[in-house]
């Protein structure tokens, strides 16, 4: 079988990010999992066993100082010259930012076609997109070149698959061209054990309704008690309430987990754009006509003051 | 410094949006077509360098005629002048072909600076300033929440999942932005009445020396299989809380598993 190149996202503090695991569950139904880690030196070798662990056959190292030392440009340069050489069956990134830029450099240097924020992929190469805010769905191919598809985090549950990966080097050689968007800093901002928004299994966001940055708290301590990530709606991020990297919607994050609950969002059509795939979706608010009920598969219309904590002391009891 | 800012009309976000049921692409008949709402922030954004340092400001819009009027709102802001790529070989264009339009024609207008919105809000792909910087060979700074310049230097801040990057590059560059950068204006009547006569040039491919098989439909690198329209939600339960809606909410969230 024909190799699936999956590019693997991952950081130092958290290691290999869940989506690669996803990718690599998903690539297994294209072809034999091949993961291509663009990083600094030692990459490969801290993130080889759980790559392994999924299934990943091989593992393709391009390290080097300037992959993390320029903006995403080595990075496509890399992987499109692999892609030229071992021809893959498709390739397969994270429907991050990076993931997408990687994705979009590559379609430009491969006169390839592009997919992104597929949510489901089939075994010819067909994905699945969910668009205009959750409301339309689209089967999309690529239609010259290989399947080059960016997956959104969430998509498929990650399966263990055991496999003892080879580690092929890769020389990194770049061109001037490569090196023009140069990082001079990277600074870490304060974020806590929280895992992250696209990647959590459990989002609790805020909206309007919290009120302020002070009652986020509580929106905090409903999170924790899931080991999941707080949101935001653009209204309370506007408001001052919470900062805009934890924005959920239109002009935010996507986010697709297992349970979303929505506190004080009215469920304006730029909150939903951002939640709407969302597996089992919870809404408390005080307005009984707020649209979040149209979406919610349960919805309590109260006082969120009330409601909240009282439900995290059941959850407390229970535990 | 002289700027092209790109601007893409697109149906409103706060509408009803469609997929045209005989050819997959976006029902704009149907739609409230408005200037995509993160353009705005680049036009801002291009505004404020333009006071500060001084140049040239031009609107850059690929799309149907009807698009003009997005370019008025564009311009009712304040920039200069506006170019417009219109051809009927156009209609059903991929990422891909639309960046080698794009860029034959940041290419005639040979700008110091490419400014765009982080993404659109209809695709929301991302994907064009890094695919116009691989055409350009020029540097793509993407994401930014932040810009500042000084001399031929650029430098933004990136957001990222673990915090933001700080990252630089000289001119020319792409750079695109974040509706956290700035407030944009809101256009002035006269701004709006002057928008009416600044000058609008109209390209055709043949102008951009790019042949029709190379766009559109028929050089598309991917294609729309089919659409549907997402059932709605339903089957919710919907209570009003008298005293022991917490409970209800827990007991609920037991049944599913979550606790």
């Amino acid at each position: 079988m024909a190799e699936v190149l999956v590019v693997v996202e991952a950081a130092q503090a958290v290691g290999v990010k869940k989506v690669t695991l996803e990718l690599l569950t998903l690539a297994r139904e294209l072809g034999t999992p091949a993961a291509v880690v663009l990083g600094g030196p030692g990459s490969a070798e801290a993130y080889a066993e759980k790559l392994g662990e999924y299934g990943a056959a091989k593992i393709y190292a391009a390290e080097s100082e300037d992959i993390d030392g320029y903006l995403v440009a080595p990075k496509a340069a890399v992987l499109a010259d692999l892609v030229k050489r071992v021809q893959p069956a498709a390739v397969l990134l994270a429907s991050s930012q990076e993931g997408k830029e990687i994705a979009g450099r590559l379609a430009v240097k491969l006169d390839n076609g592009i997919l992104t924020d597929a949510v489901g992929l089939d075994a010819d190469g067909t994905a699945t997109q969910v668009v205009f805010a959750g409301s339309t769905i689209v089967k999309s191919k690529v239609t010259r070149g290989l399947p080059l598809v960016t997956v959104r985090p969430n998509s498929v549950s990650p399966s263990p698959a055991p496999a003892t990966p080879t580690v092929e080097r890769i020389e990194v050689q770049l061109g001037d061209n490569d090196k023009l968007a140069r990082v001079v800093e990277r600074v870490a901002e304060q974020k806590g054990s929280r895992p992250e928004l696209t990647e959590a299994s459990v989002v609790v966001s805020g909206g309007r309704g919290v009120g302020s940055a002070e009652n986020f708290k509580l929106v905090e301590e409903l999170a924790d008690l899931f080991g999941g990530a707080v949101g935001a709606s653009r209204a309370a991020v506007d408001s001052g309430f919470y900062p805009h990297q934890f924005q959920v919607g239109q002009t935010g994050k996507t986010v697709s987990p297992q349970l979303y609950i929505a506190l004080g969002i009215s469920g304006a059509i730029q909150h939903r754009a951002g939640m709407q795939t969302s597996k089992t979706i919870v809404a408390v608010n005080k307005d009984p006509e707020a649209p979040i009920f149209e979406l919610a598969d349960f919805g309590v219309v109260g006082d969120l003051f009330k409601v909240v904590p009282q439900a995290i002391e059941e959850i407390r009891k229970r535990k | 410094m002289n700027i092209v800012v790109l601007v893409k009309q697109v149906p409103d976000s706060g509408a009803e949006r469609n997929l045209r049921t005989d050819d997959n692409t976006v029902d704009r008949a149907s739609a409230n077509n408005v200037i995509n709402e993160m353009d705005e922030y680049a036009i801002e954004e291009a505004l404020k360098i333009q006071e500060a340092h001084g140049g040239e400001v031009t609107v850059l819009t690929m799309g149907p005629e009807s698009a003009t009027e997005a370019i008025r709102k564009a311009l009712s802001m304040g920039p200069d002048k506006a170019v417009h790529i219109v051809d009927d070989a156009l209609r059903g264009s991929c990422a891909v072909a639309t960046s080698k339009v794009l860029a034959a024609a940041i290419r005639q207008l040979n700008p110091d600076l490419v400014l765009c919105g982080a993404e659109s809000t209809d695709g929301r792909v991302q994907v064009m300033p890094h695919m116009l910087a691989e055409r350009l060979g020029i540097a793509a700074l993407t994401g930014a929440r932040k810009l500042t310049i000084e001399g031929s230097t650029l430098t933004i801040e990136r957001q990222t999942e673990e915090g933001y990057e700080v990252v630089t590059a000289s001119t020319p560059a792409v750079v695109s932005v974040w509706d956290t950068i700035n407030e944009p204006r809101y256009p002035s009547f006269k701004g709006i009445m002057a928008a009416k006569k600044k000058p609008v040039q109209t390209l055709s491919l043949a102008d951009l020396g790019i042949d029709a098989a190379e766009v559109g439909f028929a050089g598309a690198t991917s294609a729309v299989i089919e659409h549907s329209k997402r059932p709605p939600r339903s089957g919710g339960t919907k209570i009003t809380d008298e005293g022991d809606g917490g409970v209800k909410l827990v007991e609920f969230l037991a049944t599913e598993k979550f606790v």
